[in-house]
This record gives structure tokens, sequence and C-alpha cells, in this order.
């Protein structure tokens, strides 16, 4: 497992580096919402003058390359799975997902659907769910207060996850997609 | 020259531009704030940009195009360097020559083609258009500032940057001979910052942030680094040509006091051009590329054609020589 790497190892203490790291990466979330399902309804609100998610450094951003966070929002299709993970992949670590409603926590209103999946968990890390349908924007507000208090206390670690049992993700994937190209 | 000043005098240039990025940044953080508060929203504190930086330097970045796509941000960001060191902040110049001027036009552009390189490298679609829009919008402003930098060489009689700061510290301001050709600089200059009306290059919900796509961790921070300098590079552009550059006392007389004193003047005039900028950024949408085109070589050309009647005719006919 291997972390990003310190620049000033002999002035800088590894415990202060990582320290500082997730100090940093807690104040300025650059989020990417990937609006699958009904979630993205909630997002403008959330963004603009009501609420005002900027005012805690948390921005929209345009690519998955720029962004630290990716907002699932809403029930996750088999097609659309296998671009949440590609979105998922091409971000840079340190990485953190938030995933809306109760379709990805457990199939939601789609349990018996033919063409969702249930558990998003099983597929990508995802560091914090947020319960409703449809989570109200300070629902959202609250889950981004408390993934920030999470990173600062070490314990958002989705992104080291993902690369501990990359195996076993992957294995799970494949078990839904049959092919990686179509 | 002995080593002792040598080492000073690079101190000193490594100080200027570091500060000149440190102000980039705080500028960028206060077009946030001040464009939250416009929309009603309380906004990002204003050392937001700061943190922004850090994060994307101590982030992992696993990302491999080729080597001109890695070579790219540190082109842009010293170009943009560059460009600082040739222009007076505050009248003090680092390098100089005659004609810096038009070397300076020259220079300018370098961080922009360094930027365009490398986002064409990473072969993606959407920055390819980004950088298509971007040179298109290179091409537009210039007309018009082409011509209002001829007015200003016309009228002062120089093409030298600290002669031209002279002339403006015992004559008068640029702005105040030269009105009809700073208003037209003025437009030109949205286009320059890539500021509302004109950020089509990287029109974050068309073409997903354009040139930038393909760029994220520690290359976005270099980035964000070089535009921060070019705030700067920008704003300053407009306050030397137009503003006299700050200078109010004369080094030669007052020494050390006339350089914090000038410092803390162009500090204050940069700021109120980015603020002029940053509020026609917050209340207007966005032009399409054909439009900017053909707003640029109307209106501001028009404008700057008429600036340079009027500087030709106050030194050639009316004799007014600074
Ligand atoms: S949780 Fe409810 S609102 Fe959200 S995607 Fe599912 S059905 Fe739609």
């Amino acid at each position: 497992m291997t972390d990003n790497p310190n620049p000033l190892p002999s002035i800088i203490p590894e415990k202060d580096w990582k320290k500082i790291q997730r100090m940093l990466s807690k104040r300025s979330l650059w989020m990417i919402h990937f609006c699958t399902g009904c979630g993205a309804m909630e997002m403008p609100p959330t963004m603009t003058s009501r609420y005002d998610m900027e005012r805690f450094g948390i921005i929209p951003m345009a690519t998955p390359r720029q962004a630290d966070l990716l907002l699932v929002t809403g029930y996750v299709a088999v097609k659309t799975l296998k671009r949440i993970v590609r979105v998922y992949e091409q971000m840079q670590d340190p990485k953190y997902v938030i995933s809306f409603g109760s379709c990805p926590i457990n199939g939601g209103l789609y349990w018996d659907s033919y063409n969702t999946i249930k558990r998003l968990d099983k597929y990508i890390p995802v560091d914090l769910y947020i319960a409703g349908c449809m989570p109200r924007p300070e629902a959202i507000m609250d889950a981004f207060l408390k993934l920030m208090k999470d990173i600062d206390e070490g314990r958002a670690d989705g992104w080291l996850r993902y690369r501990k049992y990359y195996d076993k993700y992957r294995a799970n994937q494949m078990r839904v997609f049959k092919r990686w190209d179509e | 020259m002995s080593i002792v000043n040598i080492l000073i005098q690079s101190t000193l240039v490594a100080l200027y531009l570091f500060l000149a990025i440190c102000i980039g940044l705080l500028f960028m953080g206060i077009a946030r704030k001040v464009t939250a508060r416009i929309q009603n929203r309380v906004g990002p504190p204003i050392y937001q940009n700061f943190i922004d930086v850090g994060k994307l330097l101590a982030k992992k970045t696993n990302i491999k195009h080729n080597w001109i796509f890695d070579f790219a941000p540190l082109f842009a960001l010293a170009g943009v360097l560059l460009a600082l060191a040739y222009l007076p902040m505050g009248g003090y110049k680092m390098l100089s020559g005659t004609g810096d001027l038009i070397l300076l036009l020259y220079i300018i552009a370098i961080p922009a083609l360094g930027f365009a390189l490398g986002s064409g490298a990473s072969a993606n679609p959407n920055a390819g258009v980004g950088v298509m829009r971007a040179l298109t919008l290179m091409l537009s402003y210039e007309m018009p500032f082409l011509l209002v930098l001829l007015a200003l060489m016309i009228f002062y009689n120089t093409a030298s940057l600290s002669t031209l700061l002279e002339k403006q510290m015992s004559f008068a301001w640029g702005i105040v001979a030269l009105p009809i050709s700073a208003l037209a600089a003025d437009i030109a200059l949205q286009g320059m910052m890539m500021e509302k009306p004109f950020d089509i290059p990287i029109a974050p919900h068309e073409i997903a942030s354009g040139p930038l796509v393909e760029f994220g961790g520690k290359y976005l921070g270099m980035l964000m680094l070089y535009s921060a300098g070019s705030v700067v590079l920008e704003t300053t552009l407009f306050v030397d040509l137009f503003l006299g550059g700050g200078v109010v006392l004369n080094p030669a007389t007052y020494g050390v006091v006339a350089y914090v004193v000038n410092y803390l003047v162009w500090f204050a005039l940069i700021f109120v051009v980015w603020m002029i900028a940053v509020f026609i950024n917050a209340v207007f949408p966005r032009f399409r590329i054909e439009q900017a085109f053909k707003f640029y070589w109307k209106w501001p050309t028009v404008i700057a054609a008429i600036g340079l009647a009027q500087a030709y005719i106050m030194s050639v006919f009316l004799g007014v020589i600074p």
C-alpha cells in the first residue's frame, strides 16, 4: 500500500505530513457529480445562494481528473456502473465517494429491477451514505461536514481500501459487466 | 559585479516573483469572495486558493500521456515568470532592454502556447476545441491591443517600458492623456484574462474546462500557479501602460522609501483593475467564439483606432510632447 510521498522527509515528520495533507484535502473538496437517477435535482440548491457549499471550499469540477469527491446521485443501472467505475479510476488519490439516497444502499425503490445494482459498496468503496428518498440539501450539507470530519480523523480511507482489495472489487465488477468494452 | 551582489540580486528577484504569485492567488480568492457576495452567497475565505494549490500539489498524480504533456505545466509557469521579470512591478524591474514593449508582446504569448502544447498532447477532443478557441480569442483581442500599443508608442515616443514609466511620472498618466485608448485596452484586457463574456476557451459547462480537461493533481497545481501569475501579469500590463505603473515617487531622489511606496501604490492599482474585471465577470453570460471575434474586431478596434488618431493629432499637429 503506497501513500503520497513526503516531499521533505528530513524536515517534516511522516505523521505531520499526513496531517497536513488531510487538513488541506478537507478544506478543498472538488467534486464531480455523476448525475444518475433523481438526486441531481438536489444539487443546484446546494450549490447556489440558499445553501452555498462553496463556503466550505466545495466546488463542482468539470472532469474526473480534477476532482477529489465523487457524488453518485441515485440508482445505478448496470450500464451506468461501468461509467462510474471509469470515472472513479480516473480520479487522483486521495479520493472520496458519497452516495445519495436509498437506491445505492440496498436497491431502494428498484430493489427487484433487472438492470440496477443493489449495493454500490460492492463495486467501488463508498465513504459515506446519505439515506432518504431523496435527501434534502440540509442532509447533503450535513454529509459534507461529516465527510470533512472523517477526513480529518483519517477515517475516510475508501481509496486505500480500493487499492488493497482491488482484485475483489474488480471481480465483483466483472460479475456484472461480463465484458469491459461494450 | 561581485558574487555577493549577484546573490543579493537573485534573492530579490526570487522574492519579487514569489510575491507576485502570492498576490495572484490572493486576488483569485478575493474574486471568488466578491462573486459570491454579488450572487448573495457567503463565499469561501479569501485564502481558499492557497489551500487549493497546496492540496493539488500534495496529491498523488498518475496521469500518463507523453513527455510534452508532463513538460507543459512547467513551460507555462516558467513563461509567466519570465514575462513577470520583464514587467516593472511597482517601478522595480529585473530584466530590461531597449524596445522591450515589443519583446513583451512575444513573451506574453509563450505561457499560453506552452499550455496549448500540453493540452494538445493529451489528445482529448475537448482540449483540442478549447485550444482552438483560445487561439481564435487571442487573434481577436490582439487587434485592438496592438493599435493601443501603437498609440502609446507614438504619443510617448518610446518603445521602452522604463522610459514609458518615467515619462508618465513626469508628464501625465496614459489614462489622462489617452482615455480612448485606455478604454479599448481595458476591453481587450477582459479577453486577455478570459473573464466572463470571453471565458470561451475554458467554458466548464460546454467543453469540460477545455484545455484543462486532462490535467489533474500536481499538473493542475502548477497550472493554478500559472494562472495566478498571469492575473498579476495582465493587470500589471494595464497599470504599466496607462496608470504609470504605480510609480509616484522617484527612486533616484527618495531611495528605499520610494520603492516601498511605489510597490503599495502598484498593488492598489492592480487591485482596482482586477476588481473591474471581476465585477464584469460576475454579471455577464458567455459569448460564443464567433460573437467574441466579431465584437473585438468591431467595437474595441474602432475605439482603438480613434485613440490612435487622437494620439497622432496630439503629438504631431498640436505638438504635445511628454
Ligand atoms: S433513492 Fe429515491 S430519489 Fe434517489 S434514485 Fe432512488 S428512487 Fe430516486
